[in-house]
């Protein structure tokens, strides 16, 4: 059966890869910073369930050290901008054609595999799907646009490093909600909540939920961060576990409440702050300003959106 | 009650304000959490490492980028703004509105890199605004290019949950398996559909109005 360890294998050898074109990337200062993250990575893809879960977290100490001491760099791009020009002009909408593989791979599969359990693991079918329409694209991808072998690996390399340390900040996290949950976060949260949310009252919570996401999110300057602790203090226990909401409704449009928060916050400075800087606008906080009219309305739709389809 | 484990929250909160790197914050707020929460360093780095591998699968999308790669490197961003461009000579609400249907649709698509702030919003976007606004003051000239970068993060914001294999996607995934709910990419991405629709309505609305406000 073909579940996560098969896809964890191939994420493991394209980190591999990236950290091996990293180490020979003589244009890149600090290429030996960039080899050893991606090994790391590669390694806790490729090996992680025998780690055990001390190492696996050495791992992760060895990974945030190299980022945190700033040993992470960019090599230099390859092609030049007349080759990307012209190819435009030669493939056309082909190239659109080619990204919509993955998309459209992964939306398929995970139809299909749902009905052949003992082919692909149900409960991963996407991640699967998603796995198999990189390497479909990849393959059309290399035949119609007449790709040398090195190229995809080389460009991947080029774009991890552009994503950087920042690349494995969802994945920590997740990991630091599960720590969060085991120190009782949420809960010690959610006391403190319910102390203002009226005893029972749906729609108070409802609202404190996706008030509280918005608010966490402008004060930590992400979502991520934001969700874990939200719905463990008051999305978990009371929306789904009290008022027996849809936890897929919960999360998913809570998660969109707190991005409301994002267009609102200087703190997610790379959409907010780096806008105002490239656009060399005098004020820091015009985009923010920009965003404020549009994400309130937002906000409140997305709480009505809460109250209307959870509790179907 | 405990309200000491609330000092990672803290630490999260302080870490940010003083712009240290995200990871070196996110781990300092996990120790002090768990510290505060009585556990012994061995236990607090053994439960980060377990969850970390618990949820690698929310760091597999970055198996797309040597196609995204490929792509680029044949000219995918080149084409982008050939599309974006054949917008020209629209009023200032057709050329944003057209340029936030755009953005919105193929973040859901999972293109959220083919387009954005160092990508299209100044190379293209704000000059082609401003070209069709023609600003009567340079206040006026900024507001018109802070509302350019304001519609591509709504569009980004509000397309990309569609796509099954975002990060926040998995993040929920991740979050919520471990708390005994397992649920598929697809079924938390379709929830995403009405909010986009309203982002949609309710920005493209501001963008009209800013342009009918210049006009009387």
């Amino acid at each position: 059966m073909i579940g996560l360890p098969q896809v964890y294998l191939l994420a493991g050898l394209a980190f591999a890869a990236f950290g091996l074109l990293s180490a020979r990337d003589a244009s890149n200062p600090k290429r030996w910073g960039n080899a050893a993250f991606w090994g790391l990575l590669a390694l806790s893809m490729l090996a992680g369930d025998r780690l055990g879960d001390f190492a696996n977290g050495l791992l992760v100490l060895a990974l945030v050290a190299i980022a945190g001491l700033g040993g992470l760099g960019r090599g230099a791009a390859h092609g030049s901008a007349e080759e990307r020009a012209a190819g435009a002009v030669r493939h056309g909408n082909r190239l659109f054609l080619l990204a919509l593989v993955i998309p459209l791979v992964a939306l398929i599969g995970t139809f299909t595999f749902k009905a052949l359990p003992q082919l692909v693991d149900p409960k991963n079918a996407t991640l699967v799907s998603l796995a198999l329409g990189a390497l479909l694209a990849l393959g059309l991808g290399m035949v119609w646009l007449g790709a040398r072998p090195a190229e995809p690996l080389q460009e991947g390399r080029r774009l991890m490093d552009s994503v950087g340390w920042a690349a494995i900040l969802p994945q920590m996290l997740a990991s630091l909600g599960a720590v969060f949950a085991l120190a009782g976060v949420g809960q010690v949260v959610g006391d403190l909540m319910s102390a203002v949310i009226p005893d029972g009252s749906r729609l108070a919570a409802v609202i404190a939920y996706g008030l509280g996401m918005a608010l966490f999110t402008m004060v930590m300057g992400n979502a991520f961060a934001a969700f874990p602790v939200m719905t463990a203090a008051i999305g978990l226990p009371l929306l789904i576990g009290q008022h027996h909401g849809d936890p897929a409704v919960v999360a998913a449009i809570g998660m969109l409440a707190g991005f409301c928060g994002t267009l609102m916050t200087p703190m997610a400075a790379n959409f907010n702050v780096v806008p105002a800087a490239l656009l060399e606008l005098r004020d820091r906080n015009a985009v923010v300003k920009a965003q404020v009219p549009t994400a309130l309305p937002l906000l409140a739709v997305n709480i009505a959106l809460i109250w209307f389809l959870a509790f179907r | 009650m405990n309200y000491w484990v609330l000092s990672g929250i803290a630490v999260m909160i302080g870490g940010f304000v003083l712009r240290l790197n995200a990871l070196v914050v996110v781990v300092a707020a996990a120790l002090v959490t768990g510290l505060a929460a009585g556990m012994d360093l061995t236990a607090i780095v053994s439960a980060f490492g377990k969850a970390f591998n618990d949820t690698r699968y929310v760091s597999v999308v970055w198996i797309v980028l040597p196609v995204i790669g490929l792509l680029e490197r044949h000219g995918l961003q080149e084409r982008a703004r050939a599309l974006i461009e054949g917008l020209k000579g629209a009023t200032l609400p057709r050329l944003l509105t057209g340029y936030l249907l755009l953005r919105q649709i193929t973040a859901a698509l999972g293109l959220t890199s083919i387009a954005g702030h160092a990508q299209t919003v100044r190379p293209l976007l704000a000059p082609m605004a401003e070209a069709a606004a023609v600003p009567e003051s340079g206040e006026e000239a900024e507001r018109i290019k802070a509302l350019a970068a304001a519609t591509d993060n709504v569009g980004l914001f509000f397309g990309e949950d569609i796509f099954i294999a975002i990060g926040s996607i998995l993040l929920m995934k991740g979050f919520l398996e471990q708390n005994g709910i397992v649920l598929e990419p697809l079924q938390l991405s379709v929830w995403a559909i009405p909010t986009a629709i309203a982002a949609f309505a309710i920005h493209a609305a501001r963008i009209w109005l800013f342009g009918r406000g210049r006009r009387a």
